[in-house]
């Protein structure tokens, strides 16, 4: 199965953790991830004052894509729904696919819309299965209980996304979780925003925003955050200790992708799933798994 | 924008909502039935008294342009697509509230932070710049290196500036 990764900006510098897990786990279930050099930022953070280039940004890396022949995987939900937004409006309008590809031509690229996105996420579910997963575990999470954190765009807008998840009611990350073996909290909140889209012109309202959700985690019996969106992992766990310090409060709750709780379920090294790159420590985490030899 | 003055609509600029109606992502506004489902689910108003997307619709179709342009609420939409989801009428609001922010950015109007954003996407390619110490990081974690190249970013830019003109 081969996949074109997309990293977007954030998960190469800020969510590597993220990205080395979404590799390891993928290697060990046979997806083969194309890195095109080409590719850049999405066009999602210049949406709200550079719509139609941002627009385009999305559509030229599809372009890349398409002439390598290749699917899109991606680990980021805001560049998830900002590539398929594009798409879907590219695919809707004749008149539109004539405009982007006179401007792509400028570039010596052209595009017909026959590349699929799909988050990393809903790849495991839909491209390799939940049976398959379920083969490749062998360590048990049993003693451990996760709160799953959907945020916004791995969801929505709904109609950009097709027949996946219910936006109101989701269950795919539970899913994705529980075939580890490891306990879902199910409470309000799990479809929260983390207010990470206004962290650059107003962060005291992302943080208190973000608040909400790390009180809910702390006075749950949650072990941790199960995160599919590096953003939401900036504002969770990046900018934890200065929510924390913001709010007065204590939350000391460990954030994590998905593919890290993965990762572990399939007996791989806490150490080459990006443990250590982790802000909020997860020695504590760890320990409940592996007894006190954990050594971070 | 709270403010409790009765609106002069000698005053106010009727053709906004039909400006804004011709906006990606504003098309839909003439549906508002004014319900306020987009303000009772909205986090954000929930969290922040100055933002109530219900607001902002009745104040675009009233013609209050300068202050819905000029107001800081515009920026406060967090885009979390709740109130999209559930708008009984299918006004696409969180596509509205990016249509009236591309709306304000035309008129001057944008924060500081979009065009630093902007500019960094033209010169770099993505928002954080990978140089050496972050490839050497990254080859540590045992991942790629990774070199952006922003030029063809720049002549799509330059090719939509044009078409502007």
């Amino acid at each position: 199965m081969k996949r074109a990764l997309f990293l977007g900006c954030t998960v190469p510098v800020r969510a590597r953790n993220y990205e080395m897990a979404a590799r390891q786990t993928a290697a060990l279930l046979g997806i083969e991830f194309i890195d095109i050099p080409g590719f850049t930022c999405c066009g999602f953070p210049v949406k709200s004052n550079a719509y139609t280039f941002s627009q385009m940004m999305s559509l030229r890396n599809l372009a890349l894509a398409e002439e390598k022949d290749l699917e899109i995987v991606v680990l980021c939900s805001a560049c998830t729904s900002m590539l398929a937004e594009a798409n879907h409006k590219f695919r809707k309008s004749a008149q539109y696919r004539d405009h982007v590809n006179a401007l792509l031509r400028k570039i010596n690229r052209s595009y017909s819309g026959t590349v699929r996105i799909k988050h990393f996420s809903r790849m495991l579910l839909e491209d390799v299965g939940i049976d398959t997963l379920r083969k490749h575990i062998t360590f048990d999470l049993g003693n451990i209980s996760l709160m799953p954190h959907y945020g916004c765009h791995y969801l929505k807008p709904s109609e950009i996304h097709g027949e996946f998840d219910s936006p109101e009611d989701p269950k795919t990350l539970d899913m994705l979780i529980e075939v580890t073996g490891a306990k879902t909290v199910d409470m309000m909140g799990r479809k929260h925003c983390c207010g990470g889209a206004l962290l650059a012109s107003d962060n005291r309202l992302t943080y208190r925003l973000a608040a909400e959700k790390l009180h809910m985690a702390s006075t749950s019996n949650a072990d941790a955050l199960c995160l599919v969106c590096p953003f939401c992992g900036v504002v969770y766990d990046d900018n934890q200790k200065l929510i924390e310090n913001e709010l007065e409060q204590i939350y000391q709750i460990p954030v994590l992708y998905y593919p890290q709780i993965l990762g572990l379920a399939f007996g791989l090294d806490p150490k080459h799933l990006g443990f250590k790159l982790n802000k909020v420590k997860t020695k504590t985490f760890l320990s409940k798994l592996y007894g006190d030899m954990a050594d971070e | 924008m709270n403010s409790k003055d009765i609106i002069d609509l000698d005053r106010s600029n009727l053709s906004f909502a039909v400006e804004v109606s011709t906006e990606p992502g504003g098309e839909n506004i003439f549906r508002c039935f004014a319900c306020g489902t987009c303000t009772a689910g909205c986090p954000i108003a929930r969290t922040d008294s100055r933002f109530q997307p219900s607001a902002i619709i009745r104040m675009v179709i009233l013609g209050l342009r300068e202050q819905v342009l000029w107001h800081d609420a515009i920026w406060l939409c967090a885009g979390c697509y709740t109130c999209q989801e559930r708008c009984p009428q299918g006004v696409n609001i969180a596509d509205l509230m990016m249509a009236l922010r591309n709306i304000a950015t035309r008129e001057g109007y944008a924060p500081e932070p979009y065009h630093v954003q902007l500019n960094l996407l033209l010169e770099k390619g993505c928002l954080y710049e990978i140089d050496d110490f972050d490839n050497k990081k990254r080859v540590k974690a045992d991942l790629p290196e990774i070199h952006i190249d922003a030029r063809e970013l720049r002549i799509l830019q330059e090719k939509l500036l044009e078409e502007l003109d």
